[in-house]
């Protein structure tokens, strides 16, 4: 037991000197964040026109939109931070522990993204066609996404400790090739049996452009402030894991914490 | 060159262990046929019917029946530590991995050659477009789910709860796979469209999922 886990462990620098400025720079920019936030909700609500056809009903699309953008964008972070952590996994474990805190945190910000782009869709479904879910294409592509981050995230948590980043790894670099193909299939199924529901794209009047860029911008926005709160505290989880190994391997320590198992998340 | 004896050799052992136990094909045939029965007292298909839904019904009955029997392919490999002596051993992951997808495919492959009269009698089908493509989307959505199964199975032995992470797996990233075997299944037994781009999506499928898990391989089995 000794040795297996001697194996896997990273030193990093036991306390860091305290530092400031990320705590700083991150209250700066929730406040900014905000200030966006709140621009967009006016521009949305009460500046842009109501939808020709819709109605007020059609503002949902302000959060809808950006949400649906938003959640196929932080998936590539997951692929790229995956593929950086297999690579780096033996030349690099420090860096790749790095890339692996990047990589769940991604993970979790598509999968709020997905949801919130699904629960808005279904809401502006049942105003609108009279019905919560079709399965039209562009529904199911990304039901699908959810779903596989769901998968992905599931199989980290049951995973081995000390084997969860390589799995969680392989498992994104199995997703982002799979979601292409499902993109493409699920549009070759659809078109060959029409859906019943329009698929086509309205263009936007120009009037509804500045709320819907604000909400765009702000949205992104607060996606990256969680992204960097979750990547700091996974980076936290992973040195308090380390500690504890390091605690357990320690023999004047032996017993003192019982029960505590190493590379537990708590 | 040395690569296939090894893969060969990995495939004889399959085989072997298989023909003294015949736990993987005598499981999976009952399974499906249960699996069958169950469907056919759910919907009580008539004879057009079921020829819409027959190509459903058997990629289902072979997607939950292959689960059961690649759950059990690596659980094999941990009895007296053969996998730590795998991993030890100096021929490549990739050979252990595609030794062992074969026999899986060989194994599904007999319970299909079974199951495709049972089916004819049960469900009264006769293709009505051209039957002899089956001989190609059969082994084709086959490999689909067997290879992705049998790389999936063994990502799950480094899982706690392995039963239900490989169907947790699998199924989502089988999906365009299913859609193809499906449809073009469907598409030959119904007769009314045609089946050549569902073919080509499921050999696409098959070639760029191949790939990688014969590129990843090594990383599931030494990923501690």
């Amino acid at each position: 037991m000794f040795l297996r886990f001697r194996d896997k462990i990273i030193l990093m620098p036991p306390t860091a000197p305290p530092n400031r400025r990320p705590l700083t720079l991150g209250i700066a920019w929730l406040a900014l964040t905000l200030v966006f936030l709140v621009i967009g909700f006016r521009e949305a609500i009460f500046i842009a026109p109501p939808d020709a056809a819709q109605g007020n009903v059609g503002r949902i699309f302000y959060w809808h939109v950006p949400s649906a953008m938003l959640g196929l964008v932080f998936p590539y972070v997951n692929f790229f931070a995956s593929v950086a952590f297999l690579y780096l996994r033996r030349r690099n474990p420090h860096a790749a522990l790095t890339a692996d805190a990047w990589a769940i945190a991604a993970a979790e910000v598509t999968l709020v993204f997905t949801s919130i782009c699904l629960a808005t869709g279904m809401l502006w479904g049942k105003a609108v066609w009279g019905i919560w879910w079709a399965w039209d294409a562009r529904l199911t592509s990304l039901l699908l996404l959810w779903l596989l981050y769901v998968a992905y995230l599931i199989t980290r948590r049951l995973s081995t400790p000390g084997q969860t980043s390589t799995v969680g790894a392989i498992l994104a670099v199995f997703a982002a090739i799979d979601v292409p193909i499902v993109y493409f299939s699920i549009q070759w199924f659809r078109t060959q049996h029409p859906s019943p529901v329009f698929g086509g794209d309205g263009s936007l009047d120009p009037t509804m452009y500045p709320a819907f860029l604000w909400n765009v911008a702000a949205w992104l926005m607060w996606g990256i402030l969680i992204l960097a709160f979750r990547f700091a505290l996974e980076r936290r989880r992973q040195r308090l894991d380390q500690s504890a190994i390091l605690a357990a391997l320690n023999p004047a320590n032996d017993g003192a914490n019982p029960g505590m198992e190493p590379g537990h998340a708590f | 060159m040395i690569f296939v004896w090894h893969v060969l050799a990995h495939l004889r052992k399959e085989l072997r262990l298989e023909w003294r136990s015949r736990d993987a094909i005598t499981g999976m045939l009952f399974f499906s046929l249960l699996v069958v029965v169950v469907f056919s007292f759910a919907f009580d298909p008539t004879a057009l019917v079921s020829r819409q839904i027959a190509g459903g019904i058997l990629w289902m009955v072979l997607l939950f029946a292959a689960t059961t029997a690649l759950n059990q392919s690596w659980t094999r490999e941990l009895r007296n530590h053969v996998l730590d002596a795998q991993r030890m051993a100096p021929s490549s992951a990739a050979a252990l991995f595609l030794g062992k997808a074969l026999a899986n495919l060989l194994f599904v492959t007999a319970v299909e050659l079974v199951l495709a009269p049972i089916f004819t009698v049960f469900y009264n089908l006769h293709a009505l477009g051209q039957g002899w493509l089956l001989l190609a989307v059969m082994p084709l959505g086959t490999w689909a789910l067997v290879a992705n199964g049998t790389f999936f199975a063994a990502l799950g032995l480094r899982t706690r709860n392995r039963e239900l992470m490989l169907p947790l797996v699998l199924f989502p990233i089988s999906i365009p796979a299913l859609l193809a075997m499906v449809q073009a299944t469907t598409a030959i037994l119904t007769g009314e469209s045609d089946p050549g781009l569902w073919l080509r999506l499921l050999l696409v499928y098959d070639l760029v999922f191949t790939t990688l898990c014969l590129l990843l391989f090594d990383l599931v089995l030494h990923a501690d």
